[in-house]
């Protein structure tokens, strides 16, 4: 009898763990991935192997780069501290997978937005940080100056599983050019081997043919081609089923792309929190209660600006500073003739 | 009774706990993947791949499916398997039978080679070839023919084309060859067990095998053209060979490290396996009146090789699983065009790994079962 009574209690036991687990999941508002990020006291970052200006580790391990500046931006929000990211280098080959495995809770790897990755592998993209398009760099002795002068037999260094290789096929297919493809599995052997003269030309997205180009032995030897073959939204990846660890890796981005719209940075940030403006007050947590949406206080988007500043100071470290595109393009703000526009933080 | 269920109870809890593992495996599978949103199925395969091959046996373009994409990587790796697979037999042969000369200079240079290319990883190795290659070879224009109409050049090894003409009539002269000889040996070896008359079998089906395929090109009709490469201009500093058949760098360097470095292990194989048979073995074959080579031949060998086989079929085994390393330099094998690209572009990743995994299984097995189906027929035959 007493051992029925036990077998019973044990049972029940089980039921109620099991009820409570979806009661929890039950509960609204509530991130397990930010949970989880909060209790292990970093956020989980993916980024490049290596690529200039976007993610790129120094001598001493310290990871810079506007990717690398979104992770920041979400560790600042949620941890208060945006030096508490691990950062993950990752191939192209192996990032979805090492995001939808639960590896990493941000992938801020340049990673084109796209229907189909959007759609089909347990991924969700939340913003463009950079709108980039591929292209094609030669040598400057090769006298060609734009993609019409390539002909049939060309060779072309590429990285694998990247957008890159369908855009080439598209590209080549449609102007009847016959191309030799040579797919490398890292950016550098891609480098070594264009700079042996292995291939013609080297496509990938201009961001990188310019951040690459600076590896090279020669690289004024080098030049980038004008045309631009394809639309190539970069951005941030988070996976499917958290939906509001997405919104704050969203919102993250879009506080620092809004900051730079009015002016907020990481220097004034503070002074801010007095202006007449309700848009900038809010902006810095002194108006609205912003942060409760996602389980956050009210002043995880001034963490941001202090901590990692806005999209302009972001991109000027990162990518003017350090020579690799100069000129914003069409990563400008829409006040300023670029695309960067994002929805109001209200 | 309890005899029989003392021997059964292991076996079946055994096969229990396998099968409970692989159940809670795909359970556990199926579940994320169904939090996550990740359909599974194979339905991907015949879809449109959209991206192109560098090299590839078969017609493939980017408008063809996912399985044909499946089928060029696969060929590729039999290819590079394939061809590392001779080229290290051989040179293991030569190198292992270098090993026991007495002669001091070739015996030490062998042993030399063997610990020098065994013991350096192979992944260096390639990129090695790969990376010495492309900085040694000249560009296309700048090229020196190699016998007069090949040409080594950082783009590839360009090679005349043949252009046959009635190419199947030659086909059948040569299999025909091949089953007279067959059918030759056949009779020779009764011949010698019934009357013990010797005919010298090697100069027959030598004769057999040139003589049917060129009557072929004096009567069949069949003639042979070659399609030499011939350099064109592509801008102002790059040039091509256009004709021929371009075997790429990636190729070639492929090759050389697998088969550079599994023929040291293919030559250890053959020296224990010569070492391995007694001396006495030898010096009774001598004594009886037989010449050197049919003492190598005849006594020598086929008991060698009872010793060199198993341990070799591990070799090519190896060699062909190592072969996935080609994706390091963009050689397109089987890892690098579907479990690189097709993976990537669908997101397939478990149906994708688990088709690439069984398929290098198949692979591995078959090849065992070749080399199994050889050591039976060769070992002792107890009567």
């Amino acid at each position: 009898m007493f051992k029925i009574i036990k077998q019973l209690t044990s049972v029940v036991a089980m039921f109620a763990v099991l009820f409570a687990f979806s009661t929890e999941t039950m509960a609204a508002k509530k991130s397990k991935t930010l949970e989880n990020t909060k209790k292990r006291g970093f956020v989980r970052c993916g980024v490049s192997q290596g690529l200039p200006g976007f993610s790129n580790a120094d001598e001493s391990g310290n990871w810079t780069g506007i990717d690398v500046d979104v992770c920041r931006a979400v560790a600042a929000a949620t941890l208060g501290d945006a030096t508490k990211v691990k950062f993950t280098p990752l191939s192209a080959k192996e990032r979805f997978t090492a995001l939808t495995s639960g590896e990493i809770d941000i992938l801020s790897r340049n990673t084109t937005w796209t229907l189909s990755r959007d759609a089909d592998i347990g991924l969700t993209f939340v913003g463009v940080n950079f709108y980039d398009g591929q292209g094609f760099m030669v040598r400057k002795g090769s006298g060609i100056a734009s993609t019409s002068e390539f002909k049939n037999g060309t060779s072309v260094c590429t990285n694998l599983g990247t957008t890159t290789e369908l855009n080439m096929r598209d590209f080549f297919d449609s102007r009847g050019i016959s191309y030799e493809p040579v797919v490398f599995e890292k950016a550098d052997e891609v480098v070594a081997a264009y700079d042996a003269g292995r291939c013609d030309t080297y496509t990938t997205d201009k961001s990188g043919l310019a951040a690459q180009r600076t590896k090279l032995s020669a690289p004024d030897d080098h030049v980038v081609l004008p045309e631009t073959i394809s639309k190539e939204p970069l951005g941030p990846v988070v996976r499917q089923g958290d939906s509001v660890w997405e919104d704050i890796v969203r919102w993250s981005l879009n506080t620092m792309i809004e900051a730079e719209e009015y002016g907020v940075n990481s220097s004034n940030a503070d002074m801010m929190k007095t202006s007449n403006n309700p848009a900038i007050k809010r902006l810095v947590g002194a108006e609205g209660e912003l942060g409760a949406a996602f389980g956050l206080d009210n002043e995880w988007n001034l963490r941001i600006i202090k901590q990692v500043g806005n999209y302009g100071e972001s991109y000027k470290r990162n990518i003017a500073d350090t020579g690799i595109l100069p000129d914003r393009g069409p990563n400008e703000l829409w006040t300023k003739g670029g695309i960067l526009y994002v929805p109001p933080a209200r | 009774m309890n005899n029989i269920i003392k021997r059964f109870i292991p076996q079946i809890l055994a096969i229990l706990f396998v099968v409970l593992i692989f159940g809670f495996l795909t359970l556990n599978a199926q579940t994320n993947m169904d939090n996550r949103g990740i359909d599974f199925g194979f339905d991907f395969l015949s879809q449109e791949s959209s991206f192109d091959v560098q090299f590839s046996l078969i017609e493939y373009s980017g408008s063809d499916s996912y399985a044909r994409a499946f089928l060029v990587g696969l060929l590729n790796t039999l290819l590079v398997s394939f061809i590392s697979i001779i080229i290290c037999t051989i040179l293991g042969v030569i190198i292992g039978v270098a090993r026991l000369s007495s002669n001091y200079l070739i015996k030490n240079s062998a042993a030399w080679y063997v610990e020098f290319f065994r013991n350096i990883p192979l992944l260096l190795q390639i990129f090695f070839w790969y990376y010495a290659a492309l900085r040694a070879l000249p560009m296309p224009e700048k090229a020196n023919a190699w016998f007069g109409v090949t040409y080594m050049t950082v783009k590839g090894y360009y090679i005349p084309a043949m252009v046959w003409e009635n190419l199947n009539v030659f086909l059948y002269c040569a299999l025909a060859a091949i089953i007279s000889i067959i059918v030759l040996r056949n009779y020779a070896n009764k011949l010698r067990d019934t009357q013990g008359k010797q005919i010298p079998v090697l100069l027959y089906s030598l004769a057999l095998l040139i003589l049917l395929p060129l009557l072929s090109f004096l009567f069949g009709g069949v003639s042979l053209g070659f399609e030499i490469p011939e350099l064109k201009k592509l801008s102002k500093i790059s040039y091509i060979y256009e004709g021929g058949i371009s075997l790429p760098p990636e190729l070639i360097a492929l090759v050389l490290a697998l088969s550079l470095y599994t023929s040291t292990f293919v030559a250890e194989c053959v020296r224990a396996g010569i070492e391995g048979v007694s001396k006495g073995q030898k010096e009774a074959a001598a004594s009886v009146g037989l010449k050197p080579n049919q003492v190598l031949k005849l006594v020598i060998m086929p008991q060698a090789l009872r010793i060199i086989i198993p341990p070799t079929t591990n070799q090519y085994l190896n060699l062909t699983k190592n072969s996935s390393l080609a994706a390091a330099i963009a050689y397109p094998d089987l890892v690098l065009v579907f479990a690189g690209t097709a993976l990537m572009q669908t997101g397939k990743a478990i149906e994708i790994v688990s088709i690439t995994m069984l398929t290098y299984l198949t692979i591995s097995l078959t090849i065992a079962a070749i080399m199994n189906w050889y050591n039976k027929k060769i070992e002792i035959k107890e009567k």
